[in-house]
């Protein structure tokens, strides 16, 4: 065998690897949508459900599969999709799992904008999600300069966007301390993030948003592998290392905003999803659409835990969050052990 | 692609913030031959390679590739025809050696372009002239040194580019392994005119590869030309304050130096 053929038959063999776990990852976010959509206090068969999809009228269906779980599901898996993204993003960009969005504050500040322009300023809709992404970006921008001293050094940034967090997370039990009685299952949202009372008109802003920044950070997705050798080395090989980070945050953080705008910021699916995707395919190729599908898969398996595993119906943040913080704990102890720095 | 190209540093200075380290630099690097850079540790030899492959911009003066100034000229343009291997890359974890070289390729591809034949060539002739093809599927941060230094090394060369920067290319490797490097490096000089610029803290390995030696002092030039020329005790007493004695290399005919610390001579009258 020369060289080439061992170099090609060993890039196809990974690439076939890589394919089947994403075709996996498919099959399982839409048989785990399909779930969602039949079970519930009434069960309905599959027939009943696509019939409803097709826009046929069926009594009872139409209403509790139509406008209650149809928009939850889509919400539901939209939101994942986009938190994968978003925390893979950060994840890869500064080479280490801890940067995620949800740990160094860019989900808690959406978090606090999105309950502030709720609560306070009385706004709806896509004005949440606009103030939620202005919030996000600002917290980036934050982070980035406190923790900027000749080029960012990822432990610095890490427990400065740890603290960040805190305080805004602080910011929303404030403003949340300030919303009236009968909103408070309205408002835990804003803490743990939920897919209860899930509209169509949650979903328009969510599914445009990945529309338009989906594809914008796929587009970066080689730029990103370059960065991941470090900045001279990405440089060298072309990569326009400050624009490429720019494009990749604005991207990212605007994924994380829209999503919390919609659900809350879902506890720890952008944190989650890089590393359990990267455990499934391998470092082999670009960790963006893996990370995506197994954050909607997560957000769904999550949602149908908590809606139906327990006795009380838990809202999906409550579920992710038991599964991130033994994570969160395990990654802490690991770095400790092998003496890293964060 | 034997095409020999011109780089040149004119006027340079770079520095870091408030701390100047390179002021007033000129430097021609001698097409389709190589050249060695050395000096003291925290002298500019990195920062010098940096602003040469446009990773630096420069306070004064340009860097000249062709003519044209290399902060002008788009990165991937500049990436297809220079190649850089910085003092200290990262692998990405779990990163397998063959992905990694495979990265190299990334001025030759396109957004949206698929991996091609010529790729995949490329990344199979780098691994075969580094001799680490058996290594192809092994995750690089499970090899040893000097196995992951000539991996980095098969990733600049699967680029392709006419010209090579090398930031300490021989650092981790055991005595063979910096001999072998350096062959590899001349074989790609001698057989397709791949100019090589590369700091090396050896200056007896400097001294037989290079033809073209400089010693940097300081942020300047104190010496450069051919090594028989400029490693010499003087040179060695500027610029690493140390005292030696310099032979003629039996089996190169270059210039070889010995270091001469507080102990150990034999004195005369012994
Ligand atoms: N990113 C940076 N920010 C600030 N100062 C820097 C930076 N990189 C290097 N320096 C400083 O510039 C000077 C030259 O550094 P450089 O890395 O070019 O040295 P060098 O000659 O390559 O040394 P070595 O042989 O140790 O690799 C040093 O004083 C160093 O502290
Ligand atoms: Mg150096």
């Amino acid at each position: 065998m020369t060289a080439v053929e061992v170099v090609t038959r060993s890039r196809l063999r990974r690439g076939r690897r890589r394919r089947l776990v994403i075709a996996l990852l498919v099959v399982l976010v839409v048989a785990t949508f399909a779930v969602t959509l039949m079970v519930g206090r009434t069960v309905y068969p599959p027939a009943d459900v696509v019939r409803v999809i097709l826009g046929e009228d069926v009594p009872g269906a139409s209403f509790t599969v139509g406008r209650l779980r149809l928009p939850r599901a889509v919400l539901g898996a939209l939101a994942g999709l986009c938190f994968g993204l978003g925390g893979v993003t950060f994840q890869t960009m500064l080479r280490n799992p801890l940067a995620s969005p949800d740990i160094i504050g860019i989900s808690s500040g959406a978090s606090a904008a999105a309950a502030f322009a709720i609560v306070v300023l009385g706004l709806g809709g896509a004005q949440v999600s606009v103030v939620a992404v202005i919030a996000g970006l600002g917290v980036a921008l934050v982070i980035y300069l406190l923790s900027y001293r000749d080029g960012v050094a990822g432990t610095r940034l890490i427990l400065i966007g740890i603290g960040i967090a805190a305080m805004l997370d602080s910011v929303t039990a404030y403003v949340l301390s300030k919303a009236p009685q009968w909103e408070l299952q309205e408002a835990m949202r804003w803490i743990t993030g939920s897919l209860n009372g899930s509209a169509w008109a949650d979903v328009v802003p969510l599914l445009a948003a990945l529309a338009v920044l989906g594809p914008a950070l796929l587009g970066q997705a080689r730029n990103l592998a370059g960065l991941q050798l470090g900045d001279d080395a990405a440089s060298a090989l072309g990569v326009r290392v400050e624009r490429t980070r720019i494009l990749l945050i604005v991207a990212a953080v605007g994924l994380i905003a829209f999503a919390t705008a919609a659900t809350g910021p879902i506890a720890f699916v952008a944190f989650l999803a890089g590393p359990i995707a990267a455990r499934v395919t391998g470092p082999h190729g670009s960790p963006l659409v893996p990370a995506a599908l197994v954050g909607a898969l997560l957000v769904l398996v999550a949602d149908l835990v908590g809606q139906f595993a327990f006795g009380t119906r838990y809202p999906v943040g409550v579920v992710t969050g038991a599964l991130g913080a033994p994570y969160l704990i395990y990654l802490i102890i690991r770095t400790n052990r092998t003496g890293g720095s964060l | 692609m034997t095409a020999a190209h011109t780089l040149q540093a004119t006027g340079l200075t770079l520095g870091y913030k408030d701390r100047t380290v390179i002021s007033g630099f000129d430097l021609t690097v001698p097409p389709g031959r190589i050249t060695a850079i050395v000096g003291a540790n925290a002298c500019g030899k990195s920062t010098l390679l940096r602003a040469m492959s446009r990773l630096l911009a420069p306070r004064e003066g340009q860097v000249l590739l062709d003519g044209k100034q290399v902060h002008r000229t788009p990165a991937k343009e500049l990436a297809r025809t220079l190649g850089l291997l910085p003092q200290s890359p990262v692998a990405p974890e779990g990163i397998t050696v063959a992905d990694l070289v495979g990265r190299g390729r990334n001025p030759h591809q396109g957004m949206l372009s698929r991996w091609s034949v010529q790729d995949d060539e490329a990344v199979a002739a780098a691994l075969e002239t580094t001799q680490t093809l058996d290594l192809s599927d092994r995750p690089v941060d499970e090899l040893s040194g000097g196995q992951r230094q000539r991996v980095w090394i098969a990733m600049v060369l699967a680029q392709q580019t006419d010209l090579l920067l090398l930031d300490e290319p021989t650092t981790f490797l055991d005595v063979s392994h910096q001999v072998e490097v350096l062959d590899l490096l001349t074989d790609l000089n001698h057989t397709r005119g791949t100019t090589i610029v590369m700091v090396l803290h050896d200056l007896n390995l400097a001294a037989r590869y290079a033809d073209h030696l400089v010693a940097l002092t300081d942020g300047r030039v104190h010496a450069a030309g051919p090594p028989g020329d400029v490693l010499t005790t003087d040179t060695v007493r500027a610029v690493f304050g140390l005292e030696s004695q310099v032979i003629t290399d039996p089996t190169s005919g270059r210039p070889l130096m010995l270091p001469m610390g507080r102990h150990h001579a034999v004195s005369a009258s012994a």
